[in-house]
């Protein structure tokens, strides 16, 4: 049983090795998530801002908008592995030959890619919200970043879990490109250790299963959260507004308890 | 004649138009509106009475005419906007309340970000109102968890929280089911009574004719009648407005 006995050894000797590649590639992937979730939701509130009468106002909006779709289809549209070479490498060109430091190298390229995807994630979910939250919003005098982000983002955010819980367990996967660059996550310390053992099969196998576990435990916690925020459902009738006594429990709505 | 009421402007509208691209939807409304008055505006489906409140609160800019309010342009590109909105609310067929907060937030935090008013004043002040249009039960429960009638009367609430001077009202029961339809009239019969200025797009015939000071009969996106209850239930002078009301009256039997 030689194959059991490498997989311990490498465990045992490289464990540090695959522990601090493993906190990098969470670490990456997290901070990566959600500074793509924040561009996306951005993009969101300046797509949205109403039109304006003045015509110097709706040429600059002409030009942003331009701006933001080319962003995410340039984005959307070329592999990842590639934006790493290019963002790291031009980074350097255009600094003498001075190149980023790792990580936070790592975080950005994951976090404007990401960017791009959470950009169209975002735009559906306001699609998806009723103009008329806007008007109410509008209605009673809040400007349109006040209505965005009290009325229309916690809805937009409720609509969108699912999709930002998938771009985060992508981005656990994806992270592995940035091997290309050198940063040390999960993918580019088992490629070292693969160099030092041989043994391929083996250590790649471990870290499949630590990706595999990351995806699966994040996927878990996330339909955990997902389910907490849609079925709270239960409010107080308030039988008198000073006693608390005189409160009953109701159950509102079907949905809970599914 | 004794006391001679001294009367107060509130909007002066002069030739208001308004196009949807080629569709020309308002063409020329021109009114004006005083202060305490209660005017509904009545009309066929597509005369454009929504789209003539909209320009009032301007969540359409109207492509042509003026908007006075209180003697100021509301259509002047320095206006601003922001606070005319606090004073002239609207309620909308759809309630449009914030699906993502309670009925007190709902009322709550439009005051503190736009008034800048502090948690503990604007929460006095929305369960006023939210016990004046009988909604107080039910402060923590959210817009899904309540029905169609409770949803307007806190909507009203939210709109009155602002201390508004004006509210507009799109139609509030058409979305309603008959058995709640009479609540919500009520809640605004008390506010026409308490001398709110309001002006109400509906198809509830009997509230324009109890409740209303003054009765617009909109056609094809004119006024086309614009008079007292009496004048235009008793005896119109439009046959237009004659042929309408007829219409309508007979559908309600
Ligand atoms: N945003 C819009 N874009 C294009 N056309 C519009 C828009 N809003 C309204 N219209 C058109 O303007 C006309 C008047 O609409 P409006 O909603 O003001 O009528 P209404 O009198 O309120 O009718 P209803 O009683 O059915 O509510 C209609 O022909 C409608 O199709
Ligand atoms: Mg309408």
């Amino acid at each position: 049983m030689q194959f059991f006995v490498d997989i311990g050894n490498i465990i045992s000797k490289y464990y540090l090795r695959l522990l601090s590649g493993l906190g990098y590639t969470m670490l990456i992937a997290l901070i990566g998530t959600v500074i793509g979730l924040v561009i996306g939701l951005f993009m969101g509130i300046i797509r949205t801002i109403p039109e304006s009468k003045k015509k110097s106002v709706r040429a600059v909006r002409k030009v942003i908008d331009f701006i933001i779709t080319a962003y995410v289809e340039v984005f959307r549209g070329t592999p990842m592995m590639v934006q790493s070479m290019v963002i790291f490498w031009g980074f350097a060109f255009a600094n003498g030959g001075q190149t980023l430091p790792l990580i936070p190298a790592g975080i950005f390229i994951v976090s404007i890619n990401t960017g791009a995807y959470m950009t169209e994630i975002v735009r559906g979910g306001i699609i998806s919200v009723d103009k008329g939250q806007f008007e109410g919003a509008y209605s009673v005098g809040m400007t349109h970043f006040q209505a965005m982000i009290h009325v229309i983002i916690p809805q937009v955010l409720k609509n969108i879990l699912p999709s930002v819980a998938n771009e985060f367990v992508i981005n656990i996967k994806d992270t592995s490109v940035l091997n290309v660059i050198g940063v040390m996550e999960l993918y580019y310390q088992a490629y070292k250790i693969q160099t030092m053992t041989y043994k391929t099969f083996q250590t790649f196998l471990i870290i499949s299963v630590i990706y595999f576990a990351m995806t699966f435990t994040v996927t878990r916690i996330l339909r955990l959260i997902e389910k907490k925020l849609t079925g709270k459902k239960d409010y107080v009738i308030c039988g008198s507004q000073s006693s608390s006594d005189a409160e009953i429990r109701v159950g509102g709505g079907g949905r809970n308890g599914d | 004649m004794a006391t001679e009421r001294k009367s107060e402007v509130v909007f002066e509208i002069k030739d208001l138009e308004k196009s949807f691209g080629d569709h020309e939807v308002l063409k020329g409304i021109s009114m004006t509106v005083e202060k305490g008055e209660v005017v509904s505006i009545i009309g066929a489906s597509g005369s454009g009475k929504s789209t003539f409140l909209r320009c009032l609160n301007l969540l359409e800019t109207p492509s042509g005419g003026e908007i006075l309010y209180r003697g100021e342009n509301i259509l002047d590109e320095k206006f601003d906007v922001r606070s005319y909105r606090t004073k002239v609310g609207m309620v909308f067929q759809q309630f449009n309340l914030y699906n993502n907060m309670s009925a007190i937030d709902n009322c709550v935090k439009p005051q503190m970000l736009v008034l800048r008013k502090s948690k503990a004043e604007a929460t006095e002040n929305a369960l006023k109102y939210l016990e004046k249009v009988g909604m107080s039960e039910y402060v923590n429960a959210r817009p899904d968890q309540l029905s169609g009638g409770q949803k307007q009367r806190v909507a009203i609430a939210r709109s009155l929280a602002m201390d508004s001077e004006v509210i507009l009202f799109d139609e509030p029961t058409s979305a309603l089911d008959p058995e709640m339809v009479g609540e919500v009239l009520l809640v605004m019969k008390s506010l026409a009574e308490s001398g709110l200025t309001m002006l109400v797009v509906t198809h509830e015939m009997q509230f324009a004719k109890d409740v209303s000071s003054r009765v617009v009969f909109m056609d094809g996106g004119v006024i086309a009648e614009d008079g007292t209850p009496d004048v235009i239930f008793g005896k119109p002078k439009n046959p237009r407005t004659k042929e309408f009301l007829r219409r309508v009256l007979n559908e309600d039997i």
